[in-house]
């Protein structure tokens, strides 16, 4: 709203005085439907959640107070911490990938990419964000596959030794789900920062050069502070998508084998559903709840500074 | 584009490199939808006697023609009243702007980052009480609540970049604020509506908690969910599960290409602003 003449902004310091209780009244009006529908399948239920996280209950008989029990044995249960370490392990693959990547094509590229090439190239990469990730989870299940693509590439390069079937393996598992997510996200980071990178100024590289600077300067004094807005929303989006992870888990592995891929997601329903245990998964989705604000909060700080 | 030469080409080989690692798990899903059925297919080839049939019969076993009419159900039941609301409620929000006012705000605000699972067991007993356990309604109503963060928060940020003045005239031309938001505020908001609303589309399409613990029978879910129960029945048979993954993403792909300019648009703009 920078370019907001005076007169409007005048206008917009006395509207809240001016504006009656009756223009109030309507604004609430106007807010209630949303507010109803949100209080009614959000707040509500996280209340609810709440609630439960204290209480042992088989979801059926009677429930009794169960204290803060729950949440001790979310956090020293050595399974269940395993369970929030593997979505931490996965915040690395989703993150990590698409963001390392993104940044070096945009990098490279550093201009609009426009034309047809673009239009092509933007379809493509946005393909992964607009089919369910259950299909990005069956397609590379069975790229995984013992005679799947990626055991396929391995043998046609010499590298038979290194075949398996990813997915059923307790190492390769949690990384190959993790590819899964990377390549889900790879495109929709590409093109948020080959978009950020238009927007620097091209001057600012000119006289970067006239002094001297190297390609690393650029990138580490230019490149990186300019991007720091587009970086904040690819490094947020893909750690609340890892952290909060099911679809692919479910689908690719049901989070085996053993426990090598179980994510906090899919214990949450696991817990609730099929053990009965009603309390300790409402007491780990609460915890997940905190751990992506907790996750999210520094990044956002660090990304909106300076702005 | 003024970049060197060298430079341009490196550029253009590692973003082709790019849409190669992203196309390929849809190519050998394809090659691996023709083999013929019950085999274990060898990864990415073309297969000696394409199997064209499997579709067809991925189509019949899936029962497709039903998925499709209940996906549109829900989608019609979802994000005609989510649009609405949050563009009332985003309206309203943008109203009420003073210090006195923003716990509201922030209250919105705050589902932007709650997961899903963090609310589905409750969600779970609540749904049951109302006794839609098992009917689209049980997607439907939640998604609605669950979807209000995001639209109202888009919804308000559209309207405060809407000149004062304009309320101001409308209000002196003697309309109500129900006429000034119908005849003056929505037509303004046409773009951020529509963004919205693709947004919410693929949201709902895509959707896979809900459906897999509200719903049963996944004639009743949406394409995701129905998805999710074409594994778990023919997980084993690798040709027939290649091509009924591949029929339930057609659609969307179809819509994705037909639209593809609004739909980068809307997914660019909704990964920034949310």
């Amino acid at each position: 709203m920078t370019s907001t003449p005076a007169a409007q902004r005048q206008a917009k310091q006395l509207s809240p005085r001016g504006a009656s209780n009756k223009g109030k009244l309507a604004a609430w009006l106007f807010i209630a439907p949303a507010a109803l529908a949100y209080t009614a399948f959000v707040l509500v239920p996280l209340a609810m959640s709440f609630y439960y996280s204290f209480l042992r209950w088989d979801g059926i008989g009677e429930a009794r107070f169960h204290g803060l029990t729950n949440y001790v044995t979310v956090l020293t249960d050595p399974k269940l911490l395993q369970i929030i370490g593997n979505a931490f392990q996965l915040v690395g693959y989703f993150t990590v990938i698409p963001v390392a990547l993104g940044l070096a094509v945009a990098s490279v590229i550093r201009g609009h990419m426009a034309g047809a090439f673009g239009t092509v190239t933007r379809t493509v990469l946005f393909l992964p964000q607009v089919i369910p990730l259950v299909a990005a989870g069956i397609a590379w299940s069975w790229m995984f596959a013992s005679t799947g693509v990626v055991n396929q590439g391995l043998r046609a390069i010499g590298m038979s030794e290194w075949a398996r079937g990813w997915l059923g393996d307790f190492v390769w598992a949690l990384p190959a789900v993790g590819l899964i997510g990377a390549w889900v996200l790879l495109g929709l980071c590409t093109m948020l920062l080959v978009t950020g990178i238009t927007k620097i100024d091209p001057s600012l590289y000119e006289a970067a050069r006239l002094d001297g600077a190297n390609p690393w300067h650029e990138f580490r004094y230019i490149t990186l502070p300019g991007l720091r807005q587009e970086l904040g929303v690819c490094v947020t989006l893909t750690v609340i998508s890892a952290l909060a992870s099911f679809d692919i888990v479910y689908i690719s592995t049901l989070g085996g084998p053993g426990i090598s891929t179980t994510v906090p997601g899919l214990e949450i329903y696991r817990l609730a559903f099929a053990h009965r245990q009603v309390g300790l998964a409402s007491a780990l989705a609460i915890v997940l709840m905190v751990l992506v604000l907790i996750s999210i909060a520094p990044i956002q700080w660090l990304s909106r500074e300076k702005k | 584009m003024r970049l060197a030469p060298a430079n341009g080409l490196v550029a253009r080989g590692l973003v082709v490199l790019l849409m190669i690692v992203t196309i390929l798990p849809f190519l050998s899903m394809f090659s691996a939808a023709l083999a013929p059925q019950g085999t274990y297919p060898n990864g990415l080839q073309w297969p000696a006697d394409p199997q064209w049939g499997n579709f067809v019969r991925a189509f019949e076993v899936a029962r497709m023609d039903q998925l499709l009419l209940s996906s549109t159900l829900i989608v019609l039941g979802v994000v005609p009243v989510s649009v609405l609301i949050a563009t009332m409620a985003g309206y309203g929000l943008a109203k009420l702007t003073t210090d006195r006012y923003r716990w509201l705000y922030l209250v919105f605000v705050f589902g932007l980052t709650l997961p899903f699972e963090a609310v589905i067991t409750p969600l779970y007993y609540e749904v049951r009480a109302m006794g839609l356990l098992n009917t689209r309604f049980a997607i439907i109503l939640p998604l609605i609540g669950l979807y209000m963060p995001f639209g109202v928060y888009w919804m308000r940020a559209h309207f405060l970049n809407v000149p004062h003045d304009l309320s101001e005239a409308a209000q002196l031309d003697g309309a109500t604020r129900w006429t000034e938001f119908w005849l003056v505020q929505v037509p303004l908001a046409r773009p951020a509506i529509m963004s919205l609303t693709i947004l919410l589309f693929l949201w709902t399409w895509n959707q896979f908690l809900l459906p897999v613990v509200l719903v049963q029978d996944p004639m009743q879910r949406t394409m995701a969910g129905a998805l999710g129960a074409f594994q778990g029945q023919w997980g084993t048979d690798i040709p027939l599960l290649c091509a009924g993954a591949l029929l339930i993403l057609s659609p969307t792909i179809v819509i994705f290409l037909i639209f593809q300019r609004q739909f980068v648009a809307a997914l660019m703009q909704g990964a920034v602003k949310g």
